[in-house]
């Protein structure tokens, strides 16, 4: 048929016409389904900040200045909560960027054909692993093994370096900001592998050809076509994961420690936004600690919504790059 | 012709980083399965299933907070599978190609990957405090929150992956539109939106963080959801984080039964996408 038969609409055929009462009804119920989702967001945004601005009144900038954070003084700054949960994402996104897009190169170029499809599984299966199993193996399992093996030899080779030397010194605990960053890095390797394993798979075959036929190594045609040609999506995938690591609660919260204290080193335990709402908001006495946790949630929530929004943005680029309608 | 040294060793290096890379995500996956297997395992009791959480160094089981969780996951997905699969129908179908279609698409996206704490505290704010107490009915509609986007994501993209000509041929038969989604392409779409469904299942089933300031948790057997109602995840959750080996070796038990539940569903869903491929 032709282009116009999409464009026939239900009313002009006669017999339909019966039905226009109930297939208006069905258009609102969608309708109003469609702009509950659309509602939602905001609501979930303004209920925060109303809930939040008796912290935000009292304190002003220095909630997110202050460091200090007494619940028995009623004093609430948010710094320390802000800067574990900037140091934990930063840690899991420089785990996680090389192991993902490593995994997606071996998938698309390396792999035998038929053990591709269970390994991309088996990886998307880390992605639905609950949080909490996470947090439960983290503190069980991983902090015990952190502080056995790894924090030991990093604090006596690394801890006395020039530089780098405060990041990894002090007492290997096990729980703290780098074993939380590694949990978190290893969550969200599966969310950029597969964004990163979709479109090294979508590179037009010609374009790959065409630099094989130049002469190109493997490892070039990478570097010079297959990155460079999907470098939005690979970008808006590193937010994507980046927007679940800031948000990430249960895991982090096992094997962060709840401290309120800033520490240079990586080794020792801090505290995360999220974590700090979940340890902290069912215990909240006062109305000025309960809204302080709260305050804390709308700047979780409106960072988080920024960088989703730059990953959906970039997404939406290589979409319309490939051809692709929706 | 030879290609020089330097290039042709980049070009081993980089291989061998994406295979170590694998390798280095599927052990995580295996460890992580492994330890929960082996703990879980050990600590599986027959009274798991048949008694109540108990207080510190009592034995006991688990069944309040199975029975919490399910009602919670059943009442979440009653709730949110209506609301997802009519805003999906108005993405892909009524309202394809109007602003607010796009702008709900795109704002859905986003509510996929936003924190679930963020959600558990906006339900506290709008029903737990003006209720006055934690319920298990709000802990049903947080999770129902988290289930609304997925569902609207895979109704949006299998009605979407239906030709325009099954359409037709509805209107061609002269049903009305809404009796054209109804009869034809729910049914065209339905093993996909179906899998939505199991997989949104399988992501409330472990979310903790929405319910700590929801539905809370109770020691004690409840079926009163406007009270505090336990749970698995949040039980697993305090029960972990406490210092007594029985209560470890619950949450271990808990999770084991978490972990197989979750993985279950989601390797039937792949079962089920792949049988209903067209081609």
């Amino acid at each position: 048929m032709n282009a116009s038969a999409a464009t026939i609409e239900p009313d002009a055929i006669p017999d339909a016409k019966s039905g226009a009462g109930a297939d208006h009804v069905f258009h609102l119920i969608t309708a109003g389904a469609a702009w509950f989702v659309l509602i939602l967001l905001g609501a979930i945004a303004l209920s925060m900040a109303w809930g939040g601005r008796l912290a935000f009144e009292t304190f002003g900038w220095r909630f997110v200045t202050s460091p200090d954070w007494d619940a028995v003084g009623g004093h609430f700054g948010a710094l320390v909560p802000i800067y574990g949960t900037l140091v934990t994402s930063a840690i899991a996104l420089v785990i996680a960027v090389p192991v993902s897009i490593g995994i997606a190169l071996f998938l698309t170029d390396i792999a035998p054909r038929w053990t591709r499809s269970p390994i991309a599984i088996a990886i998307e299966l880390l992605a639905a692993i609950p949080s909490i199993i996470y947090g439960m193996w983290g503190l069980f399992v991983f902090a015990p093994f952190m502080a056995a093996h790894v924090e030991p030899w990093l604090s006596d080779h690394l801890g006395n370096k020039a530089i780098i030397g405060p990041l990894f010194s002090g007492p290997p605990i096990g729980i703290g900001m780098l074993t939380a960053g590694i949990v978190l890095g290893i969550m969200v390797i599966p969310f950029i592998a597969s964004v990163a394993r979709e479109v090294f798979s979508a590179v037009p075959p010609p374009l790959r050809e065409s630099a094989v036929a130049l002469g190109s190594t493997r490892w070039e045609v990478l570097r010079s076509v297959t990155l460079p040609y999907t470098r939005s999506a690979v970008i808006g995938a590193i937010f994507l994961g980046l927007g679940r690591a800031l948000g990430e609660t249960m895991a982090v919260t096992f094997v962060l420690g709840n401290a309120h204290a800033l520490s240079p080193s990586l080794l020792m335990p801090s505290n995360s936004i999220a974590a700090a709402i979940a340890n902290e908001f069912t215990e909240a006495d006062t109305d000025l600690y309960r809204s302080s946790l709260i305050a804390l949630g709308f700047l979780l929530f409106i960072v988080t919504l920024i960088v989703l929004t730059i990953a959906k943005l970039l997404l939406l680029r290589i979409n319309k790059q490939m051809g692709r309608t929706h | 012709m030879a290609i020089p040294a330097r290039r042709r060793v980049a070009d081993v290096v980089a291989f061998a980083f994406a295979t170590f890379a694998t390798l280095f995500g599927l052990l995580w996956l295996f460890w992580i399965l492994w330890m929960t297997l082996r703990q879980g395992a050990a600590a599986l009791s027959p009274t798991l299933f048949t008694e109540m959480t108990p207080p510190p160094g009592a034995s006991g089981g688990l069944l309040n907070a199975f029975y919490g969780s399910a009602v919670m996951i059943v009442l979440g997905v009653l709730i949110g599978t209506p609301i997802g699969v009519a805003a999906g129908t108005y993405l892909a179908e009524h309202g394809r190609h109007t602003r607010v279609a796009a702008a709900a698409s795109f704002i859905n996206d986003i509510l996929l990957s936003a924190p679930s704490i963020v959600i558990g505290l906006f339900v506290y704010t709008i029903v737990v405090k003006s209720a006055g107490h934690f319920s298990g009915y709000a802990g049903a509609l947080s999770l129902a929150i988290i289930m609304v986007p997925i569902v609207v994501r895979t109704t949006q993209e299998s009605l979407l992956l239906i030709p325009d000509t099954m359409r037709e041929a509805g209107f061609a038969l002269g049903l009305p539109r809404w009796r054209v989604t109804r009869l034809i392409l729910y049914k065209a779409a339905m093993s996909a939106i179906l899998t939505g469904i199991l997989l949104g299942v399988a992501r409330i089933a472990g979310e903790t963080a929405p319910l700590l300031f929801t539905a809370l948790n109770n020691q004690f057997w409840s079926a009163d959801l406007n009270a505090p109602l336990a749970n698995l995840p949040v039980v697993i959750w305090q029960y972990a984080m406490s210092p007594y080996d029985e209560w470890h070796s619950l949450a271990w038990a808990g999770a084991f039964v978490l972990t197989a539940f979750v993985l279950v569903l989601n390797i039937l869903v792949r079962l089920i996408a792949r049988k209903g491929k067209p081609r």
